[in-house]
């Protein structure tokens, strides 16, 4: 993995964090506040496509404003075996925003397998649990779920370019 | 908010491979058949009613620097003290008080290793509390947006 050090990079992550403009020409704004021209704009976000250091550039739909208001961490034991396996199905579906495996912590922390689901109702997301729970069978001693209590800081990631 | 049919195909369509292109709803509205200016317009509307949280690209957090999910077990007479101290840190993209003895969960995100070892030791050295650092190991999770 290419760590992130070259300063345009940098600059670019730093003036399109917020977001580009919508308008008809949105790449042209931000290269004029970089003082590049528009294609070298383009080029450069294209290799950071090329590179992953872009996953990809769209709409970040608001899933909340749009009636998806039940979000759960769900936390999984899953044997080591099997994870891998496992865990590309479960993040394949489409109610799963985020799937990643993390390391074990015992004896406090024995989930390997983080899940996060989304949906419009409390029965929605019991439903999506239980669609992961029978996908995981008997790979999965342990399981558990961490409503949310309160939001407390929600932003993108911040680049501060210094 | 209520979407609209075309605010779906609108939705559905720009949330991955947004046109790297010097007139980006040029490239839509060619693929979507709808006028170049009634895309602009729409999602101007649903940028405004916050239907859409932005438009722009989503960098992987892992290249982009180094990040760690933490949790810390905090005894409920101090979680809004501590939620409140954590949530002032700059390094700090994400924290939710959740249900479970580990009760706060934050991502720290910094440019690199270093800068999130150290914001790790300054909270373990303010706050005197089980706490898990649990970077990742693998993404499972190919992100192709979320249909709408």
């Amino acid at each position: 993995m290419q760590p992130m050090n070259d300063a345009l990079t940098r600059k670019i992550m730093a003036a399109t964090q917020d977001g580009l403009p919508v308008c008809e020409h949105p790449y042209r704004v931000i290269a004029d506040q970089l003082g590049i021209t528009e294609s070298a704009l383009l080029e450069a976000m294209n290799n950071m496509l090329s590179q992953g250091l872009i996953r990809r550039i769209g709409l970040v739909p608001n899933h909340y404003a749009l009636g998806y208001r039940f979000n759960l961490m769900t936390v999984w034991d899953i044997d080591d075996g099997e994870i891998q396996q496992l865990g590309k199905q479960v993040g394949q579906l489409s109610f799963v925003s985020h799937c990643y495996q993390r390391p074990r912590k015992p004896p406090d922390w024995n989930f390997n397998l983080f899940a996060m689901v989304h949906g419009r109702s409390e029965d929605e997301v019991n439903q999506q649990v239980a669609i992961i729970q029978r996908l995981l069978g008997s790979a999965c001693s342990e399981m558990a779920q961490l409503n949310s209590v309160k939001i407390l800081k929600k932003t993108g990631l911040r680049i501060r370019n210094d | 908010m209520e979407l609209s049919h075309l605010d779906r195909q609108l939705l559905n369509a720009a949330q991955k491979n947004f046109p790297l292109h010097p007139q980006p709803f040029k490239v839509l509205s060619d693929q979507l058949g709808i006028a170049e200016q009634e895309i602009i317009e729409r999602l101007n509307i649903l940028q405004q009613n916050k239907a859409i949280s932005r438009l722009g690209a989503v960098f992987d957090h892992q290249r982009a620097g180094a990040s760690t999910l933490v949790a810390l077990a905090v005894p409920e007479q101090d979680i809004d003290a501590v939620a409140e101290a954590i949530t002032a840190l700059d390094e700090v993209n994400h924290n939710y008080q959740r249900e479970h003895t580990f009760n706060l969960w934050f991502v720290v995100n910094a440019s690199d290793q270093n800068v999130v070892d150290q914001v790790l030791e300054h909270i373990t050295e303010r706050f005197d509390y089980p706490i898990l650092d649990l970077p990742m190991v693998k993404n499972y999770h190919i992100d192709l947006g979320f249909p709408l």
